[in-house]
């Protein structure tokens, strides 16, 4: 991996970098301690940021969203998702582990800083935007816990609350949402568990409190709201691979040679661009094949879709 | 009645264009503005095809004779926004350039569908006239019977480009059921029967 190449002021449009400053800034006056706890740390960047392609506007980043738990139109989880309780929050650790725990979002902010990243987000539905998360490598949180030899894959669940997810009131998918990685993929050092974005806290639109962010797969891979983290055996059945099996795979990695049978995955529409701009040419794990490849040598990608 | 009528409904009929017309002319189509207009559009195309199926069953149930007047009408409405959502697609999305346009139209089978729909809305719109009524003569009911399948059609590309059938293709899908349900003979009988006794 790319070490240290841009500092983040470099690549950052400036605007959007002074803003970032100027509200880092404000929200310490006003909330005090509430950013020393989130301990962000923006400087030394242990990955290479996105810099061909520009931050999409924090506007559409918040309000376009698939997040079928609110609704399955893009700018329902936006409205929907208002009043979503996410204090207080407790994520377990289990399964095939020696040591299962119980960690609040509280304690594991404290305990891990968060640091910027700058990622392409690319949507099955062929769309893409770029997010500067904020958030730490999931590997950090892995290793609070010693899995045992029968661990294989990592399963994550998102939470369960028909009461205030309107979403799951319905059959849409088998609630509630399931995901999975296979541990090397979740150990690698790209896969982050997000905590904010833009420098702020992490909207509930977006997955908060705590979300995982896996750049170089689909963005339904990246569970939102996540409660459980489970070390398993058996590759773990996804919610959309139980919805649908010949259109999600488990690996679902960003690959513009595999169509998916509703969307060519060949080209995808940038977020945020006016309606006469051109579609732009998907890359291979979304352009992180420089630090993922080798997970998948010797794999035929066309059948581990 | 229907002089004023009329007039006013065709206004009303082109309210969903001029609100496509004024997002694209003054940018406010909002994060995927291809997707926003191709989704606008085909959601018009879908309602209207609807809409001019429902003026027959409307009119043996309620017996009133003037919702037929309306009936071509909606139906070149349906035309008109389904050229759009085609040019949309065309144009705006893959401007102009036809591999993969044709590469989706063969391999994927929404597009398929939704393309196999537009296609027999033309034979509909070209002999919606008057005088082509008079010179195809009993062919033009056979012809127009085409209806029924553009609304199986445009239904089933709904759902298929959808992620899942919740919720709104789930009800037009109920919507298409009932308006062709109504169509059948017995149902028919049974509103006859009703008005006699």
């Amino acid at each position: 991996m790319k070490l240290n190449k841009f500092k983040s002021s470099e690549i950052t449009p400036e605007n959007f970098y002074r803003n970032r400053r100027q509200f880092l800034k404000e929200m310490g006056i006003i909330t005090g301690t509430a950013f020393a706890s989130q301990n962000i740390i923006t400087s030394a960047l242990s990955y290479t940021p996105e810099t061909e392609r520009k931050i999409t506007p924090y506007k559409f980043a918040t309000t376009y969203n698939n997040y079928y738990e609110f609704g399955t139109g893009k700018s329902d989880p936006h409205k929907n998702s208002k009043d979503f309780i996410t204090k207080p929050w407790d994520i377990k650790i289990d399964g095939e582990v020696e040591n299962e725990i119980t960690l609040s979002v509280e304690e594991i902010k404290n305990m891990i800083p968060s640091e910027e990243r700058i990622y392409r987000f690319r949507c099955v539905e062929g769309w893409s935007m770029v997010v500067p998360w904020l958030g730490f490598p999931l590997s950090k949180l892995l290793n609070k816990v010693k899995p045992t030899s029968k661990a294989k894959y990592v399963k994550f669940t998102s939470v369960y609350d028909p009461d205030q997810m309107k979403g799951q009131r319905f059959p849409v998918l088998n609630w509630p949402y399931k995901e999975g990685l296979r541990i090397d993929e979740a150990m690698h050092p790209l896969t982050i568990m997000v905590t904010g974005l833009y420098g702020k806290e992490l909207p509930n639109q977006n997955g908060a409190p705590l979300r995982l962010i896996v750049p170089w797969k689909y963005g339904f891979k990246s569970a939102k709201a996540i409660v459980n983290i489970k070390f398993v055996e058996k590759m773990p059945v996804s919610s959309w691979m139980n919805a649908s099996p010949k259109e999600y795979g488990f690996y679902s990695n960003v690959n513009p040679n595999v169509s998916h049978p509703r969307w060519s995955q060949a080209t995808e529409r940038v977020i945020g661009e006016n309606i006469y701009s051109p579609r732009i040419k998907t890359v291979m794990f979304n352009g992180y094949g420089d630090e993922v490849a080798s997970l998948y040598d010797g794999m035929d990608l066309r059948k581990n879709f | 009645m229907i002089r004023i009528f009329k007039p006013t409904i065709f206004v009303l009929c082109l309210v969903p264009f001029i609100i496509i017309a004024y997002q694209i002319l003054f940018n406010q189509l909002g994060a995927e503005p291809v997707k926003q207009v191709t989704h606008h559009t085909g959601e018009w195309t879908l309602r209207f095809i609807l809409l001019s199926l429902a003026m027959t069953p409307l009119k043996n149930i309620t017996k009133i004779l003037a919702w037929i007047k309306y009936r071509r009408m909606l139906g070149l409405f349906a035309f008109f926004y389904g050229t759009l959502h085609l040019l949309t697609y065309i144009g705006f999305d893959y401007q102009f350039n036809l591999d993969p346009i044709i590469d989706d139209v063969l391999n994927k089978k929404f597009i398929f569908i939704g393309f196999a729909a537009w296609l027999l809305m033309l034979p509909l719109a070209i002999t919606s006239n008057q005088k082509m009524m008079l010179i195809l003569k009993q062919n033009w009911k056979k012809i127009h019977r085409l209806s029924y399948l553009i609304g199986i059609f445009a239904v089933l590309h709904f759902i298929w480009l959808s992620k899942t059938i919740f919720f709104e293709p789930l009800i037009y899908l109920i919507i298409l059921i009932t308006l062709l349900t109504l169509r059948l003979d017995f149902i028919k009988f049974l509103f006859k029967k009703k008005s006699v006794t």
